[in-house]
């Protein structure tokens, strides 16, 4: 039963936000409205549940010494970004902001380093025995050149960065349909969900 | 000193990633891991900040009556009416996450249906930005409307049946062309994200603290 009552909201649904393709009308504005508070309600609940309470709760039940009592830090931190509902205190909330942003800033670096930086360098020298190996290694520094704003784009520079452009929108083209083509595919989830679950016009 | 110990902070943190990641021994070896876990918890304390700011927002809308106050009790419902489900979940399931609980009933009749719908609604605002970005005046424009066509086309089945060129041309574009701009962006990117770190670090940019 609550299974049937499930489709029917989640069929209703779908059809308010639909709506929104003949014009802005009070029942996509409701169901917006729904998506935003039973979002945010999740997401909080999700970052409790999966972080707060096993990192923090859990093991300083769990841990023993010094392991447990370490965690009163960033629990004081975590206290100190609700300051900012205290005016006369909220700058102690700049604290937690500031071991956040020094935690992000480090592994800006080394993540990047890691990550992204090496691996695609790594990825960019092949040899050059190819065609497309060719056209990669090209594809790539020319994208950098048009990207490369400490000097302005004339003579040689002017024409690396022009093929730059050239690879640029073909990636941002290529990017373009397959966002689509996903569109389309969730398109095509929810009338299918619509036909075989609630109407159940196909067998 | 409200601006001084920020600051310490920040580079002291900051500094610690850095040295864990070039030597990553004893006692420094299990610093970034922790560090990591703190990040964590500290951010899921913020949460808490957003929930009050949605909130206190929205209520401020009810109470002044400002236009469309109906809709944002709509939200409030919508964000009790969950946490309550979950906090019930979290009491009486063994995780939050249980088949058939009642904040999965949530997630699976509301929160699935209301956001695949809102992002294949996409769809078909895409087709009509796409009709006024696509029109074939320029090389730029000519190249976006060419590699677009043939990705869409060499992805679904109609483009083999109209020719086996369509998805052999669309794996070519994804794999070489769109691989090699992606990997510029990529590496100008990683460089960007490098200096804006490394000035946070040694407290060049404090727009943050702000």
């Amino acid at each position: 039963m609550m299974q049937i009552i499930g489709t029917w909201i989640a069929a209703g649904l779908t059809l308010a936000i639909f709506s929104f393709l003949y014009k802005d009308n009070p029942f996509y504005k409701f169901a917006e409205h729904l998506y935003v508070g039973v979002s945010a309600a999740y997401a909080i609940l999700y970052v409790l549940y999966f972080d707060v309470k096993p990192l923090l709760v859990d093991k300083f039940i769990s841990e023993q010494g010094g392991e447990r009592w370490i965690l009163l830090v960033p629990a004081a931190f975590g206290l100190m970004m609700l300051a900012r509902w205290i005016p006369k205190v909220s700058w102690l909330s700049r604290w937690s902001i500031a071991l956040t942003v020094g935690i992000a800033a480090g592994l800006g670096i080394t993540g990047q380093i890691q990550g992204i930086l090496l691996p695609q360098i790594r990825g960019t020298l092949v040899p050059l025995t190819t065609v497309n190996n060719v056209l990669m290694v090209v594809g790539v520094i020319s994208t950098l050149i048009y990207f490369y704003f400490s000097a302005a784009h004339k003579g040689a520079l002017r024409y690396g960065a022009r093929l730059g452009m050239v690879f640029i929108m073909m990636a941002f083209g290529a990017s373009f349909g397959y966002t689509v083509m996903a569109r389309i595919s969730l398109l095509i989830g929810r009338l299918h969900f619509l036909v075989y679950e609630w109407l159940r016009l196909v067998k | 000193m409200k601006k001084e110990i920020p600051l310490a902070i920040t580079f002291i943190t900051g500094l610690i990633i850095i040295v864990t990641f070039f030597i990553p021994h004893q006692p420094l070896g299990t610093m970034q891991q922790r560090l990591l876990i703190w990040y964590s918890i500290v951010l899921g304390f913020t949460m808490l900040l957003g929930m009050d700011s949605l909130l206190r927002s929205n209520l401020q809308r009810i109470a002044r009556r400002s236009p469309g106050w109906p809709f944002a009790l709509v939200l409030i419902i919508g964000f009790l009416g969950t946490l309550a489900a979950g906090i019930y979940t979290w009491a009486t399931s063994e995780s939050l996450l249980s088949l058939g609980s009642s904040f999965m009933y949530v997630y699976t009749y509301f929160i699935i249906p209301l956001q695949a719908t809102m992002f294949s609604l996409l769809a078909f605002f895409i087709a009509s930005a796409a009709y006024r970005a696509f029109r074939a005046r320029t090389l730029e424009a000519t190249l976006l409307l060419i590699t677009a066509a043939v990705v869409m086309l060499g992805r679904v089945p109609i483009g083999a049946e109209i020719s086996q060129w369509l998805p052999d041309s669309a794996s070519w574009i994804m794999e070489v062309p769109q691989m090699a701009a992606k990997r510029g962006i990529f590496i100008g990117v990683a460089l960007g994200t490098i200096a804006m770190s490394l000035r946070v670090i040694l407290g060049l940019e404090r727009t943050y603290l702000t």
